[in-house]
């Protein structure tokens, strides 16, 4: 015998559940993404890329807000930054030690330098850091991963860019002259931020499991701005030295970006060094990434 | 309706012991195993095999579009790890899943939020972090404000929202703005009863709209509602899938073994972390111990002893009993308890008890499920059955009826019967 109950009721209602409507989207023949172990051999994996392309606007966009919120100049820490580190060094460097500066005003021929600086350091800091510092992203989300270190990048940019125009009005101050040469900028600038891509994406990669590397990173950073022609110029380094010297390549960048700016002859072997390097390291960098990223989430 | 998810033979093996799960690892550590490790293994006679365990084994199965199915399972059982490979967060180890649709997650609700950012720009940056497109996000927008009931506080900082308000907003975000599949991993474990029934509904709704839902749950009932389709792990194999009745009957039924008592001494069982551990549970009759029987008209006592490691807080235990059908029969918090409620904690060893009077639970298996909680906001420790005891019958309350006693709880009424009149004549005839 059985006890006469209303075997539908429980403590939730089943009625709160409309009826299935018939507004079902199609499904792709294709599977949109497949879920498997990846091989020894992966790639950069662009198409996802750009289909995430609007998250990559969105953390840029979130990392500029998160900076300079509860900060009361705002925006125009990306211009005091340099601006106050340029009169620092015009004051010790310039005037007291007088560093020479290959006939260029030292204020412009040091913001010139410390313009590209800031933002390399700055940008391979924050990109070493980007994965650790998303963690709860990347632990609880998918997307592509490669996305995090290139919005660290992105937000520097967009300082980089305001600092240009305080170099603008220099320029015009100091009544530089204008030349051709000033097509090779872009290059340049280009070529600097993908030495700092490749540079951050490698130390992010390594970050999330050895966290020795975020902390001896502004060590390092430190010790490059010496070992670079930030602050003096390449001629002030001896002859003998010059080759091993010219092996760095932001030293390559940082004085072609100077001869662009200032219309002097390009040291073209250093350039193109340059750019054979950072092309190298980011394609390592680039596989290196996307090798460890299978276990970021589980490492994190 | 077409396939969405197909899991073929999905495995995932991690390394335990050797490996860091949780914190990063330092260059001197790596070196240090890196020397070890041909020691080890030479001593271990060349196996290494102790230190993985399989999380998943050999999992095959497939959603179709449109559909609700219910992942359940114990503690450990692998379901997180699964929600895990199918949102692509961490790889499987051998196996294959093909996805014909984007896979949103709700791993965590409110995972993507930003703190400083305000409720608006959290919005759009949840989406985009979902792989949604603006104009999608645009175009949900208002329904997603309506839904979590925040509209006056759009524009504040999440910061500054009440703990209920940031829930709100998180699950109306991923339930909004979740692509084709939508993970919902016990999200129903917070949040008002009015706020759950919420989204329970909102969950129907995101199945009619032919968007799929992967349910994880320990609420049976909410399963049972949700769900025609559930699939069950047990250390990291299926046990069990089909229908949700038959498997959710047999998931019940599965290790029910009586546990009145459970004792923690040891120190590699999980039963906390660094800021409480449960020490010992015990539910036993108010004059006896946990061997003796309870019946349904027993009283009896829950106890609950526990290690308090952080000094100051406000602890509150929450104690949820289910019966051997899932369904929740009380949850109780000492709101009541005359010496240490809304006191903060010094850091030591507790024993919290609760009376139960008899005449109140119907027979059957019962599960208490514990939750301590900080500040009656933070879920410090959740034991899922922390104890499990039987509560026999008793045939004093029967009467004539032999059957099943059917009802959540059995209590003990009150019944009177008067003769009120003998004059048929009055009657309705």
């Amino acid at each position: 015998m059985d006890w006469p109950v209303d075997k539908s009721t429980t403590l939730l209602e089943r009625a709160e559940i409309p009826e299935k409507s018939l507004r079902v989207p199609q499904l792709p023949d294709e599977p949109v993404s497949v879920v498997e172990a990846s091989g020894a051999w992966v790639t950069a994996n662009l198409s996802d890329l750009w289909m995430y392309r609007e998250l990559l606007y969105f953390l840029t966009w979130r990392d500029l807000k998160v900076r300079y919120k509860q900060t009361v100049l705002g925006m125009a820490w990306a211009l005091l930054q340099p601006l106050l580190m340029t009169m620092i060094f015009t004051i010790f460097l310039g005037r007291v030690v007088q560093v020479p500066s290959d006939n260029i005003p030292y204020p412009l021929f040091v913001y010139a330098g410390l313009l590209l600086w800031t933002f390399f350091s700055g940008a391979v800091t924050a990109t070493g850091n980007s994965l650790v510092g998303n963690a709860p992203l990347i632990t609880k989300v998918y997307f592509p991963r490669l996305i995090i270190p290139i919005a660290a990048i992105t937000a520097r940019l967009v300082d980089l860019g305001i600092a240009f125009l305080i170099l603008a009005g220099m320029m015009i101050y100091y009544r530089a002259a204008l030349t051709m040469q000033l097509l090779m900028v872009p290059p340049l600038v280009l070529l600097m931020v993908l030495l700092a891509l490749g540079f951050g994406l490698w130390t992010s990669a390594v970050n999330v499991k050895y966290r020795d590397v975020g902390i001896a990173l502004p060590v390092l950073i430190q010790l490059w701005m010496f070992a670079s022609p930030v602050v003096y110029p390449l001629s002030l380094v001896p002859q003998r030295w010059q080759l091993a010297y010219s092996l760095n390549p932001v030293a390559g960048i940082l004085e072609g970006f100077r001869s662009a700016l200032f219309g002097k002859a390009f040291n073209w072997p250093t350039i193109i060094l340059a750019a054979i390097f950072t092309l190298l390291l980011l394609v390592y960098a680039t596989y290196a990434f996307r090798n460890r990223e299978r276990v970021f989430a589980d490492l994190i | 309706m077409r396939n969405i998810i197909t899991v073929e033979n999905i495995s995932k093996r991690y390394q335990i012991g050797t490996s860091h799960q949780s914190t990063g690892q330092s260059l001197r550590e790596a070196l240090n195993e890196f020397i070890k490790r041909p020691i080890n293994r030479l001593r271990n006679n060349g196996y290494e095999a102790d230190n993985e365990i399989w999380a998943l084994k050999d999992i095959n199965f497939a959603v179709e579009q449109g559909e609700t199915i219910g992942i359940i399972g114990s503690n450990g059982a692998g379901k997180s790890t699964l929600l895990k490979v199918l949102s692509r967060i961490t790889e499987p180890t051998t196996g294959r899943i093909e996805l014909f649709g984007r896979v949103g997650s709700l791993l965590e609700v409110g995972t993507g939020f930003h703190p400083e950012l305000t409720g608006r720009e959290n919005i759009f940056l949840n989406g985009a972090v979902m792989g949604m497109k603006r104009s999608e996000i645009t175009q949900k927008f208002d329904e997603i404000v309506a839904f979590s009931e925040i509209e006056r506080f759009i524009d504040t900082p999440v910061k500054r929202y009440s703990s209920g308000m940031y829930m709100r907003l998180a699950f109306a975000v991923a339930a909004h703005l979740s692509p084709e599949v939508l993970i919902v991993d016990e999200v129903l474990a917070v949040g008002d009863a009015s706020f759950q029934k919420k989204c329970l509904g909102k969950m129907g709704d995101v199945a009619n709209e032919g968007r799929t839902v992967l349910f994880v749950s320990h609420n049976m009932a909410a399963i049972q509602v949700l769900c025609k389709r559930v699939v069950w792990l047990q250390q990291g194999k299926i046990a069990g899938e089909g229908e949700t009745e038959t498997v959710v009957k047999n998931y019940l039924g599965e290790g029910a073994v009586a546990a009145p008592e459970r004792v923690w001494d040891d120190a590699a069982v999980i039963s906390g972390n660094d800021r409480v551990r449960l020490r010992r549970a015990c539910v036993r009759p108010v004059n006896g111990s946990a061997n003796d029987n309870i019946t349904i008209r027993t009283a009896f006592t829950f106890e609950f002893e526990y290690w308090n490691f952080e000094p100051d807080v406000h602890l509150s235990l929450s104690l949820h009993l289910y019966n051997d059908r899932g369904v929740m029969v009380f949850a109780s918090v000492p709101v009541r308890e005359p010496t240490w409620h809304g006191k903060a904690f010094p850091a030591g060893l507790f024993r919290s008890v609760c009376q139960v009077p008899g005449d109140l639970l119907n027979d059957g298996l019962h599960r208490a499920l514990l939750l301590i909680v900080k500040n009656e906001s933070e879920v410090l420790l959740r034991m899922e059955d922390a104890l499990i005891f039987e509560v026999f019958d008793s045939v004093e309350r029967r009467g004539n009826w032999h059957g099943k006693w059917p009802g959540t709880v059995r209590p003990d009424l009150d019944w009177t019967t008067e003769y009120l009149d003998g004059d048929l004549q009055k009657g309705p005839r």
